[in-house]
């Protein structure tokens, strides 16, 4: 968990990053988080395993191998999420104007950390 | 006279973040390597979406490859963005032309010769349309009012990617209900899988929108998911569509949302054909 912790940190730093977290993929449930205010912790955690789910299976039935890498974008901001090997996903939200090519390096290497 | 296109392939590999892919696409272009030069375009274009003289040349390259339907959009993009840009009215109007309409490509025509009183071809040329010189002493007439796309002709087709790369295995376009509209997706090992990825592609559209709404991250644009194989941008083309673009893993992001982007505004064209 401590680990978890000093990950998420080390993304809530970048600029532009309202909260991350570490999400199962099975079961939509928080593992760990960091937050700012006025963000629920709950619903992110189960719209993004929904949405990763959603698209573990069109990369499974479309033919595009493992998902590595998500990235909803919107208007006001992105979703981004890392799956990792075990049955985690690394979570980010970010406002707009965001360095996302810097934070979905980053997301990668944690990522691959958290095996 | 065709610049040398391996100094320039070059200076294209030290930078590809620069300019100099306008002037390599443009050599290459000229020297019938229209394939090339389209992909060299669209990788500019991924990066300077905004860029008057990208989505010029890449008319041009279009018109080479006779993607007459996709040409016109991108005159007319270079248009809202630079209203006076010569090229695109010669383009465009050279479009109109071959579609037999001669009141739009005399106006374009026209105009782009009166922004370029130098230009002595293109002097003939709207002499010709306009069958005789005497054009020069009437006054320049307002743009004619009826929507100029509809006006183009397009590749008569059932395929609503008719004319782009990837038509039929990169593409796939649905209903609300994953019926497969059109386009196809095949698998890197050949195998065709557009069945089954229509079956998921418009939940996973609606799940995307969804999980925008609910985090009050605004409208939702796209999802991109990077896979190991392909990599595929999702999206909506219209309310009750849903497309996904497809492309190697290894290509930037910008390039298969511009991809995707382009393949969505075609498929609305074609939609509204069809409908």
């Amino acid at each position: 968990m401590t680990d978890y912790a000093a990950m998420l940190d080390a993304l809530t730093r970048l600029r532009g990053i309202r909260g991350a977290m570490v999400v199962a993929l099975n079961d939509g449930l928080p593992v760990a988080e960091s937050l700012m205010g006025g963000l629920k912790g709950t619903a992110l955690a189960a719209l993004a395993a929904t949405l990763a789910s959603r698209s573990v299976e069109l990369a499974a039935r479309g033919g595009l191998g493992a998902p590595r890498f998500l990235h909803l974008q919107s208007s006001d901001g992105s979703l981004l999420v890392a799956p990792t090997a075990a049955d985690l996903v690394l979570v980010a939200i970010a406002g707009r104007d965001v360095p996302l090519g810097l934070l979905r390096l980053e997301m990668l290497r944690l990522a691959e950390r958290m095996g | 006279m065709t610049e040398d296109i391996r100094a320039l392939s070059a200076q294209y590999a030290a930078d590809p973040s620069s300019l100099i892919f306008l002037r390599l696409a443009e050599a290459l272009r000229q020297r019938g390597q229209a394939d090339a030069a389209h992909k060299v375009a669209i990788q500019g274009l991924s990066r300077y979406p905004h860029l008057p003289d990208a989505h010029d040349l890449f008319a041009r390259i279009l018109t080479d490859q006779q993607d007459y339907a996709n040409a016109f959009d991108e005159w007319d993009t270079v248009l809202r963005l630079v209203p006076q840009h010569i090229g695109a009215h010669k383009g465009i109007g050279f479009l109109y032309y071959r579609a037999g309409d001669h009141e739009h490509a005399l106006y374009h025509l026209r105009l782009a010769a009166e922004l370029d009183p130098t230009d002595s071809g293109l002097r003939l040329a709207v002499e010709r349309v306009a069958g005789g010189g005497e054009i020069w002493d009437a006054p320049l007439p307002q743009a004619p009012s009826e929507p100029a796309t509809r006006r183009v002709p397009t590749t008569e087709s059932n395929d609503p990617f008719a004319g782009l790369d990837g038509a039929r295995h990169r593409l796939l376009l649905v209903d609300v209900d994953g019926l497969r509209l059109g386009g196809g997706l095949v698998t890197t090992s050949g195998r065709d899988v557009s069945d089954d990825a229509a079956a998921v592609l418009a939940g996973t559209a609606f799940e995307a929108a969804r999980a925008a709404r609910m985090l009050e991250l605004g409208e939702w644009t796209h999802l991109t998911i990077e896979g190991t194989e392909l990599s595929a941008c999702v999206l909506k083309p219209t309310p009750d569509t849903s497309l996904l673009a497809a492309m190697d893993a290894d290509l930037p992001a910008g390039q298969l949302a511009f991809f995707a982007e382009r393949a969505a505004k075609t498929a609305r064209a074609w939609l509204e054909r069809v409908r």
